[in-house]
């Protein structure tokens, strides 16, 4: 558990000296959820409406692009064949690494998304449910992401094959996450939504570092 | 006994065992056509509320079956071949996928022509529509993946591994579109109906399927061999095969 704990903060220190890495995924969000309203014209009732779904998008899209960063600089400088290498438990330190990712690029988003969700004339109690799905879906998109990330470490054209690996595997997350807020919006109440994406993120992390560490011993081998 | 189950696991004994069984199951494959378009188009009964347009079932259906069948059979050979490191199973992942994307597209394709004259859209966002096209997806990710990786091995493992997770997500996705599609609208359109069909329908329909089956078999035959030559060339048995050295001289 000691070493889990020394990957999480040494992934976090090095992530806070490469501020504008962490910041880009974030500003990637902000923008997106501004062209929305650009494109779709200012109507508050349509924005209300299509407003969980965008901000969910946005999300999914910006967690996505972060996704190469996971393994790649230390796959770059090498130390990630320490980790494979070293005694402990290599899902475990998997593990570490995703947390880190996700405490760095999936919580902010989180943090984010109600003050984007007011430029979408979102009620606070909406607000809130966005806020909660996407505490509960951002560790499931990390979670499979990272399985794809480790997959093409290396590989010609990565960010794209990322998206393309990545992508059809979050629907299921994106239809309970944005559900979720349109579930409460509509008065059905969103617990079905918010149990299920509970229910998908015991499994996915349980799985993912294993599928994630068998990804990896191919990549290196 | 185990031996003789692993005897066509080798590259080698295979590629003989392939090269037998392709013409044959090719031929099988174009008579059970014939017969299943003959019996679809000239001798079943026209629908009473479809008309002559629902003939297009005799191709949609059993190609959206194969494209099912055959992600479920890369998933198998991606976990055969992971567990026992075969090379054999890793080729047979990848012959698998052309055809199963092929038979993904064709599944979208034939289901568009067929829901334009009966629900007067080409597309709905209809359960099973959003997740054919999501497993057209996968196989996609799973073509791109491999091809994007230049070490063989490595591009097969890779493939396993997401073929493998992939198949796994399947049910969710189906249900999680399921239920996404229930909650938005109520069930305007529904594939399933429940009047049984004429015999003769399903008679079209299930050579129309054991069809698209024989003809799998056979193009994976095939594809199979020439991913065997391909990676076995540097090998002596693959450099004395007639058709290689035959090439040569």
């Amino acid at each position: 558990m000691n070493a889990f704990f020394a990957l999480v903060a040494r992934d976090l220190r090095l992530a806070f000296r490469r501020k504008a890495e962490v910041l880009s995924g974030l500003f990637f969000f902000v923008v997106v959820a501004a062209l929305f309203p650009l494109a779709i014209g200012p109507e508050a009732a349509t924005l209300r409406h299509i407003g969980p779904g965008v901000l969910w998008v946005g999300a999914l899209l910006a967690s996505m692009l972060t996704l190469p960063r996971l393994f790649e600089n230390d796959w770059r400088d090498g130390s990630l064949e320490h980790l494979v290498l070293s005694p402990h438990p290599l899902g475990l330190l998997v593990l570490g690494k995703i947390f880190a990712h996700w405490l760095v690029s999936g919580l902010p988003l989180v943090a984010l998304a109600p003050l984007l969700g007011l430029q979408f004339d979102l009620p606070s109690d909406a607000l809130g449910m966005l806020a909660l799905s996407l505490l509960l879906g951002t560790p499931v998109l990390s979670c499979i992401g990272a399985i794809g990330a480790a997959l093409t470490l290396g590989v010609r054209g990565g960010g794209v094959l990322v998206a393309l690996l990545v992508l059809p595997l979050f629907v299921p997350v994106l239809v309970f996450g944005a559900g979720a807020v349109e579930a409460l919006n509509s008065g059905l109440g969103a617990q079905a939504h918010i149990s299920i994406l509970l229910a998908m993120l015991l499994p996915a992390v349980f799985f993912s570092p294993w599928a994630c560490s068998a990804a990896l011993r191919i990549a290196l081998e | 006994m185990t031996m003789r189950w692993f005897y066509y696991a080798a590259p080698q004994t295979f590629y003989g065992l392939a090269g037998r069984l392709w013409p044959w199951l090719a031929a099988l494959a174009l008579a059970l056509t014939l017969a299943g378009l003959w019996v679809g188009f000239a001798l079943a009964p026209a629908d009473a509320q479809q008309g002559e347009g629902y003939r297009i079932i005799f191709v949609h259906v059993p190609v959206s079956w194969m494209s099912m069948v055959i992600y479920l059979a890369m998933a198998f050979w991606s976990v055969l071949g992971l567990t026992f490191n075969t090379r054999l199973s890793g080729m047979m992942t990848r012959a698998l996928a052309p055809t199963g994307a092929i038979f993904a597209f064709l599944s979208l394709w034939t289901g568009a022509l067929w829901g334009k004259p009966m629900w007067g859209a080409w597309w709905v966002w209809d359960a099973r529509l959003t997740s054919e096209l999501i497993l057209f997806f996968l196989y996609l990710g799973y073509i791109a993946l491999t091809s994007a990786i230049d070490d063989v091995r490595r591009a097969d493992r890779a493939g396993a591994l997401i073929a493998i997770v992939g198949a796994i997500n399947v049910p969710i996705i189906y249900f999680s579109v399921k239920w996404w599609n229930t909650l938005h609208q109520g069930a305007s359109v529904s594939l399933t109906r429940s009047p049984s069909m004429a015999q003769l329908m399903l008679w079209g329909m299930l050579l129309m399927a054991l069809a698209m089956w024989v003809y799998t078999l056979a193009i994976v035959c095939y594809r199979v061999r020439t991913l065997i030559i391909e990676r076995e060339r540097h090998t002596d048995w693959v450099q004395a095969l007639p058709e290689v050295a035959g090439a040569k001289a």
